[in-house]
């Protein structure tokens, strides 16, 4: 076993530095993106992990099959950097890496690749933003060659959260996303996050097409759900539930789509705090015990400007031709640190400083564990200073545009140095890092208004490119007691009415459903189109109103979903391997890529009756005042006469009868 | 016995204590039938308080950032259940609102019972299960009584049995015969003690103690008529409560006074601690808290001072150690995948597009009603007027119009 897999990985080592010669002789690939030819591919450090990928049992026309395709889509890369003087020859470089997977394959044990088809990786994406904060970006990723929905099939659970594996083989679910959200991600100053969430909690799922009872299935989901997540998720009913008739496709494999089968629902009011944390990092594989999961520390990830974790589970492409699918659970935690006013001034942040923790060891389990920062600002370190340096650079195409990466690998035990602990410490050289280019998209959302009864949803979405025009579908969830009045729908851009090309309304109705309203609208280059609608405020019973009703009611975000054109051509091979950050939304199209932004959510004011003790007292007295001595004025005012008892009908008729004969009158 | 006793503790910190105990009553009783029975009574003692499992129900009813001192309050109990062994699962947890991760809070993510940020009651692995709005009369009620809905999941529940030792913690804003509700409701003590008999009634706990901090607490408990219930409170009717520990850089009372002290002691308190009852009577005398503390025990059936702290803040499982080998004959089978396995998928499956604009375009609005096929309707009419002039002919057609 021991010498097989020696000579595979040796024999993998050398197919790998064929592959490199093939491309050094085409293009000599720098950190220069201007290269046109490498554009258009995600160039990426070659990790040796391949060796464990490939297992060793299958015969040998099969590897040549996988390996000749590899070597297409690999490309693999070791930049040379000048920053470090003594790297090391690639081709030694290469062999000790080799050298250094079959060690940890001896080592640790690990059960034979044969039977494990499941694997787990993780990595931390830091990007120093032009705001002066920080983006950290963690995602995990478990992916597991198994059938969920043979319900029979005896499973055992290794990577894959057992808790998770049953809620998909339970309800059927196709695909899960959900999300949970402490703060609004501010696009204009930090750009596009590598994920998109909203503020509150998101949940959306498409459910196989095996389910019957769909909204049953859906809401013992979402029981469940915030059982496993200790979230108010069980507040998901049908008042804030929407089933998209455009928006939301599958992110994961699969032919057929039918709408009938995805609900999704957004509450904006959930807060994110460490109860949502705990049972999130108890997924994960190592737990918050090993690996990069070691620095989640609730007090510093909640001392920030944005906070959000995410979970996604959906099938994908098992192997490149995509005859199989396999599920791959991705958990996501995304922060942005403030450290500029935290740290008196000073432009320098360091792992320790984010999370009051360095990385000593990768997760065991983990066939991969890398720290990447984001340096393409810093070509030549002219901005800012990294250490400890790096041999290992990463480039990938991240939302249309192409960036480079210092990349540290955590499974090499070089990587920690004499200290066995890994502290990125970044320090700023000039005091202002250069202008940001406007993202292309941005959205906002306002009400507008005066009064109680009345307002005025508006929606503002920019194109910020220069001369392309490009496509977006908007999607608006309004609860019920908000009225949308539909015909003052008005969507313009550049001072002209912008006819959207699809319109999907579905109305409210009151208690049961809310307004969903869907948009394709088609946004001219440099442009603001803005979309208002006016409602009205519906009266609640008292029952309905919040505890704190003074506070107002929220109204969930719009998403913005959109094909935006990309600045360098995207990589339309989705089976292949890339960094996690870079491989979320599949592509379809080299010149755009898919992009979803989400708008601030709205806080409404609604009528509000006065639920305060004093109020009440006031009523209460005023009533006691009004029956008490409204009664004994009454009594005490009054004069009293004795009526005079009227005649009855009879007796009147006659006597006017006898008035008219001049007799007597009857008494 | 000592000696064997502290052994013992060795292995199972807790039959310590009741060991101790059930040795000295059995040497009072009958010295000589000691060493016959002894096993019989080793035995006996593991059961002796009667409990096999223990659960939790803490609740801060207030919401509002100046009420951060009844989240601490709730969140100091269930440090200390759980320190003492009551797992996540056994503890329901009501927090009305976020404190935490509030935004005025100046250390986000911590929640303090001491001044200067000195103990963080709410820790890095604390999981609520009811929070925000999800904390009502209704909910505790139901969660009491076991009348949930059916997919509401386990740690949302109180899952007890008749050998359940119960801890109940309330705290938040009350009156004389109410405790409120976030401000908009309130549970009488009526209320209260008619959802602990139907627990009683549906055998839902052994034991139950029932402790409230709030002003006029005393008159939450007067009403209980269940058996097995002792009931603490941190002030008698016609006193407030009063709270403690003022701190300026978060800017509101951290704690109450009375579980201000109550922690306080339960830190003291350690798995085989033979701390009982009697002592936590004992706790913020009339000088530390200002108001009285109360308690009731009439209804409860133990002596108070044999009752052990432990026996309701922690979960102390009752071991016992065989020393012979047990023969597992029947290894597990191993069940082979005899079902054929699924033919694999010829086609090739491809990610979706996400935005498929012509698509989307094209979409034909949904026909939501049933509507006759466009034939049928003209070859009614057909007939329609076929018969019309079969009948009257065309001579006819002017006394029609």
């Amino acid at each position: 076993m021991g010498a097989e897999q020696k000579f595979l990985v040796c024999w993998c080592a050398c197919v790998c530095v064929c592959a490199q010669k093939r491309l050094w002789e085409g293009t000599e690939v720098g950190t220069n993106l201007a290269d046109g030819a490498s554009d258009n591919k995600v160039d990426h450090v070659h990790d040796t992990m391949q060796a464990t990928d490939a297992p060793p049992s299958p015969p040998a026309k099969d590897q040549t099959q996988r390996f000749a395709f590899d070597e297409r889509i690999w490309e693999a890369t070791n930049v040379e950097i000048n920053l470090v003087e003594d790297a090391p020859p690639i081709r030694d470089k290469e062999a000790d890496e080799a050298d250094h997977v079959l060690d940890t394959m001896q080592t640790q044990d690990f059960p034979p690749p044969s039977t494990a088809k499941d694997q787990f990786q993780e990595e931390l994406v830091i990007k120093p933003l032009h705001s002066g904060d920080i983006y950290a970006s963690f995602q995990f990723r478990t992916q597991w060659d198994t059938d969920f929905l043979e319900k029979h099939k005896f499973s055992h659970y290794r990577l894959f959260p057992k808790s998770l594996g049953q809620v998909i083989s339970k309800f059927s679910v196709r695909e899960l996303h959900i999300s949970f959200t402490q703060g609004y991600w501010r696009t204009m100053q930090w750009g596009q996050p590598f994920l998109p969430s909203p503020p509150g909690a998101e949940l959306w799922v498409w459910f196989q097409d095996t389910v019957t009872d769909v909204d049953l299935a859906w809401k013992e989901l979402t029981n469940v759900l915030s059982g496993i997540f200790c979230a108010s998720l069980n507040f998901i009913d049908s008042t804030n539930t929407v089933q998209p008739s455009a928006s939301f496709k599958p992110l994961g494999v699969g032919n057929v789509t039918d709408q009938r089968f995805l609900r999704y629902a957004v509450l904006p009011r959930e807060i994110v705090c460490t109860e949502n944390l705990t049972p999130w990092k108890k997924l994960l594989p190592c737990g918050s015990k090993a690996g990069l999961a070691v620095l989640m520390k609730s007090e510093k990830l909640f001392h920030s400007s944005f906070h959000s974790q995410a979970l996604h589970i959906r099938p994908v492409c098992k192997d490149w031709q995509c005859k199989s699918t396999s599920w791959e659970l991705r958990q996501t935690l995304n922060v942005v640190f403030d450290l500029h006013t935290s740290g008196q001034g000073k432009r320098e942040w360091s792992l320790f400083k984010m999370f009051s923790r360095t990385l000593t060891e990768a997760c065991p389990l983990a066939s991969s564990s890398k720290v990447y920062v984001d340096i393409t600002d810093n070509p030549q370190g002219e901005l800012f200073e990294l250490s400890p340096a790096t041999p290992l650079v990463s480039q990938a195409v991240v939302l249309g545009d192409g960036r480079t990466y210092s990349v540290y690998d955590l499974t090499d035990h070089a990587t920690f140095g004499q200290t066995h602990s890994l502290n990125v410490l970044l320090r700023w050289r000039a005091a202002e890092s250069g202008e940001m280019l406007r993202p292309l998209l941005h959205g906002e959302r306002y009400v507008a208004g005066y009064g109680l009864q009345t307002g005025e949803i508006h929606t503002l979405v920019y194109n910020n490119h220069p001369y392309r025009a490009f496509p977006v579908l908007l999607l608006d969830t309004v609860p019920w007691y908000l009225r949308l009045y539909i015909h003052t729908l008005t969507v313009t851009s550049k001072g002209r009415d912008n006819k959207p090309s699809y319109i999907h309304y579905q109305p409210s109705k009151d208690r049961l459903q809310p307004h969903l309203l869907e948009m394709l609208i088609q946004l001219p280059p440099n442009s603001v189109t803005e979309v208002t609608v006016q409602f009205e405020r519906a009266l609640l019973k008292w029952t309905e109103y919040t505890p704190d009703p003074n506070h107002g009611f929220y109204v969930g975000s719009s998403v913005i979903s959109a094909l935006v054109p990309s600045v360098v051509a995207m990589d339309t091979n989705n089976t292949q391997e890339r960094p996690l950050f870079s491989s979320f939304f599949p592509c379809k199209e080299e010149s755009t890529y898919f992009m979803r932004i989400y708008t601030e959510p709205l806080l409404v004011n609604l009528p509000t009756p006065d639920f305060s003790m004093p109020y009440n007292v006031i009523c209460l007295t005023c009533t006691v005042v009004a029956v008490g001595y409204g009664s004994l004025y009454n009594l005490l005012t009054r004069t009293f006469q004795v009526e005079e008892p009227s005649q009855g009908l009879a007796k009147r008729l006659a006597n006017i009868i006898r008035r008219l004969r001049g007799v007597p009158l009857l008494t | 016995m000592g000696t064997a006793g502290v052994s013992a503790s060795c292995i199972n910190m807790a039959s310590c204590s009741s060991l101790k105990i059930l040795t000295l009553l059995s040497l009072f009783l009958s010295p000589t039938i000691v060493e016959t029975n002894n096993i019989e009574a080793k035995a006996g003692q593991f059961f002796s308080s009667g409990h096999t499992n223990n659960w939790a129900v803490l609740v801060c009813t207030s919401r509002f950032w100046f009420n951060y001192r009844h989240v601490a309050n709730t969140l100091s109990v269930y440090r200390s259940v759980k320190r003492l062994g009551i797992p996540d699962s056994h503890i329901v947890l009501m927090l009305a609102d976020d404190m935490a991760c509030n935004h005025r809070n100046p250390k986000p993510a911590t929640v303090f019972s001491h001044k200067n940020m000195e103990l963080n009651v709410y820790g890095d692995d604390v999981e609520v299960d009811y929070r925000g709005y999800e904390v009502t009369v209704e909910n505790f009620l139901r969660v009491l009584t076991g009348r949930l809905p059916p997919s509401t999941p386990r740690s949302k529940r109180l899952l007890s049995d008749d050998r359940s030792n119960i801890l109940i913690y309330l705290t938040g804003h009350g009156g004389n015969g109410f405790l409120k509700f976030q401000d908009s409701e309130e549970i009488s003590n009526v209320e209260l003690a008619d959802a602990f008999e139907q627990m009683w009634t549906k055998r839902r706990y052994n034991e139950l103690l029932f402790i409230i901090d709030t002003c006029q607490g005393a008159s939450m408990y007067e009403r209980f008529y269940s058996p097995n219930i002792m009931a603490l409170a941190s002030s008698q009717v016609g006193e407030d409560s009063l709270s403690h520990q003022p701190d300026l850089a978060i800017g509101v009372h951290l704690m109450d006074r009375y579980t201000f002290y109550l922690l306080e002691f339960l830190e003291d308190i350690h798995p085989s601690s033979t701390t009982n009852m009697k002592d936590l009577f004992k706790v913020c005398p009339k000088s530390q808290c200002v108001s009285t503390p109360g308690h009731r025990t009439d209804l409860f059936l133990r002596d108070p001072g044999s009752v052990l702290i432990t026996d309701f803040f922690g979960s102390v499982r009752k071991v016992e150690i065989t020393t012979d080998t047990i023969n597992l004959t029947a290894p597990m089978v191993h069940l082979e995948d005899t079902r054929p396995v699924r033919e694999l998928r010829t086609e090739i499956q491809t990610y979706m597009d996400q935005l498929p604009v012509a698509e989307i375009i094209h979409q034909k609005p949904k026909q939501k009603d049933w509507h006759p096929p466009d034939g049928f309707i003209l070859g009614l009419w057909t007939l329609i007027l076929l018969v019309f002039f079969k009948t009257y002919g065309i001579k006819h057609l002017k006394h029609i119009f």
